[in-house]
């Protein structure tokens, strides 16, 4: 998206078909996995969980991207809509019996409402002020998930516990192996919307809007409608990533989802790579992989290199987070892109 | 023949402040009309209201329809181009991007593939740099690009915001040679907002002078250029 267009346009339309052949085999192969790993182990099914956990945390990395590296709004409560789509997706499983794929639709569409009513009143918010906004939006909803009028619903800070369904038609696959291949399949499904969104016309003005409002508008678009349809838009993947972790992790709580899920959430964004679908995913990674083992890694590493001091939990991800952002302030998917530009012309000339 | 734009005291506000303070001038039909006056006079301000930009008071006919009450895209859609202060350019997008984005609301699509074969006869650059990525066109190539897409909205009026703004004198040249044949050749009228008051009279055939939101002196831009003493107290050479 940023890239330059130097090359030929012959070599442009190669490397564009040797990606799109090598995405769909990597695709295939990770659809394959869980069928060639079977029940022997080889993998395991915390793995296949972790696993489904980023493909999760990617497809909510993607919905902030789509508001804030497209649209150009910033969000520090996203939390707040992952939060709701697994709670939609909890409700409805535990009290009304609802099938696990029908949450899906029902998180989106709630998401998207809530996420359209509350960008509309940000439209008088710029910059730092939506910032705070969204920040007291990720403040609020876990506090709210413990009122205790709702607990009926939501059992308060006890949360809810869910079980993991079952592979269906007798397939030969553990309930993590089955939901992993649900979770791809969506995410699947919802980065090829977003893809054919942002390569629409009024993908087109989305980026226009986040580039130059005030000329967007002059070129007849209706930059508020816009606005608050792209924050309900990417409310909707959010809540559609909560609802997949709900299921796949069998638990809720308001806990789960407090303010820092909304910051990794952004780290995500930022560190991946924003305005860039691969980057999603790469944040998306960043948020399970870093986030989860940056605590234990840090012990490790002080162990490992008989540090005299005793290092805090946390550091080793503050550390690597300013390392990336000084080395790749376009994100990782941008240095990546950078770095494999540089190498072919170091091959070319 | 009756005005193409005709505004009478108009008020304009930024939050509470009032940046405009009840001005009136009409343009006629066809003609390039210049808005002049010293920085912070109101000129960037007048164009923003007549665009619907900023809230405002008072009263905006554009070809005998009321226009101040409505909203920047409907005005947009009437035919009301505004070039904006800086260029505007989506930086993120091609040169093609940014010119189809303007006909996004337009139904006549043989209109817009006209519109697009006489934005590249205008400014042949533009063609050669087609898929480029806008951000990276030289500012010169930006302000082309900024009337190019305005003209892809199949505009009446033309509002352009210091289209010389940072440029070097040859290519001012060159791109006020093309608004002429634009206005000319394509029918377009303007109202064009300039510090180079110089510039701007020898292309407009009326002028205004505004200072601190209001219209001091108006009148045939060869009445202004040629007294010294208005030359000298207003436009500053
Ligand atoms: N966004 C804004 N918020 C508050 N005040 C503003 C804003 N934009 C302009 N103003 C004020 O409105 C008045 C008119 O400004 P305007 O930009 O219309 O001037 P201008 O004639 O275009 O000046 P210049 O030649 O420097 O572009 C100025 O006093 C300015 O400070
Ligand atoms: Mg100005």
């Amino acid at each position: 998206m940023t890239a330059i267009t130097t090359a030929a346009p012959v070599a442009a339309e190669t490397s564009r078909n040797l990606t799109r052949t090598l995405l769909i085999g990597l695709l295939l192969v990770a659809a394959a996995l869980p069928f060639l790993v079977g029940k022997s182990g080889f993998i395991s099914n915390f793995t296949f969980l972790q696993l489904s956990l980023m493909i999760v945390y990617a497809i909510a990395v993607l919905g902030l991207n789509l508001l804030t590296g497209f649209n150009g709004q910033i969000s520090l409560g996203h939390g707040a809509f992952f939060a709701v789509g697994a709670y939609t997706a909890a409700i409805l499983i535990e009290h009304y019996g609802v099938n696990y794929w029908l949450t899906l639709p029902a998180a989106a569409l709630i998401c998207f409402v809530i996420g359209y009513l509350f960008g509309l009143p940000a439209l008088r918010l710029e910059g730092h002020y939506l910032a705070l906004a969204t920040f007291g939006l990720a403040i609020a909803v876990p506090q709210m998930l413990k009122y205790k009028h709702l607990e009926p619903l939501t059992n308060g800070v006890m949360g809810i516990n869910l079980l993991k369904p079952d592979a269906p038609f007798g397939l030969p696959l553990s309930g993590d192996q089955w939901m992993y291949l649900v979770v791809l399949v969506v995410a699947v499904a919802m980065f090829w919307m977003a893809r054919n969104l942002l390569n629409s016309r009024p993908g087109r003005a989305m980026v226009a809007i986040r580039d130059h409002t005030l000329a967007a508008g002059t070129m007849g678009i209706d930059t508020s409608r816009y606005k608050a349809t792209v924050f309900g838009i990417s409310a909707l993947y959010v809540g559609v990533a909560g609802a997949l972790h709900a299921i796949i992790f069998e638990f809720v709580s308001p806990d789960s989802f407090r303010f820092e899920l909304s910051i990794a959430i952004l780290v995500g964004a930022v560190v991946g790579g924003v305005a860039s679908l691969p980057g999603a995913v790469i944040g998306g990674i960043f948020v399970q992989f870093i986030e989860k083992y940056a605590d234990a890694m840090t012990k490790k590493l002080t162990q490992a290199i008989h540090l005299p001091l005793e290092l805090q939990p946390w550091t080793l991800y503050g550390i690597t987070l300013i390392v990336l952002i000084y080395v790749m302030p376009g994100g990782i998917a941008g240095g990546l892109a950078a770095l494999w530009a540089r190498l072919r012309r170091h091959k070319g000339g | 023949m009756a005005p193409l734009l005709e505004i009478s005291s108009l008020r304009a506000y930024y939050g509470a402040t009032e940046a405009l303070h009840g001005l009136s001038f009409s343009i006629a039909q066809g003609g390039i009309t210049t808005l002049l006056g010293a920085n912070g006079a109101g000129k960037t301000t007048t164009l923003r209201a007549i665009s619907g930009l900023v809230r405002r008071e008072g009263s905006i006919v554009f070809d005998g329809r009321p226009i101040d009450k409505m909203a920047t895209e409907d005005i947009t859609r009437l035919g009301v181009a505004h070039v904006p202060e800086g260029r505007g350019t989506f930086v993120g997008l091609s040169v093609e991007e940014n010119l189809k984005i303007a006909s996004y609301g337009r139904r006549d699509k043989s209109g817009v593939r006209r519109d697009l074969d006489l934005v590249f006869t205008y400014f042949p650059r533009l063609k050669e740099r087609i898929a480029q990525q806008a951000g990276t066109l030289s500012g010169g190539e930006q302000q082309m690009l900024a009337i190019s897409r305005a003209l892809m909205l199949g505009p009446r009026l033309m509002l352009l915001d210091e289209p010389s703004f940072g440029l070097a004198p040859l290519i001012v040249q060159e791109i006020f040679q093309i608004m002429r044949r634009i206005n000319e050749e394509a029918g377009v009228s303007m109202l064009l907002v300039e510090q180079n008051a110089a510039l701007a009279l020898n292309l407009a055939e009326n002028a205004y002078v505004l200072e601190t939101g209001t219209v001091v002196m108006a009148g045939p831009s060869a009445e202004l250029k040629n007294d010294e003493g208005i030359r000298k107290s207003y436009l500053g050479y």
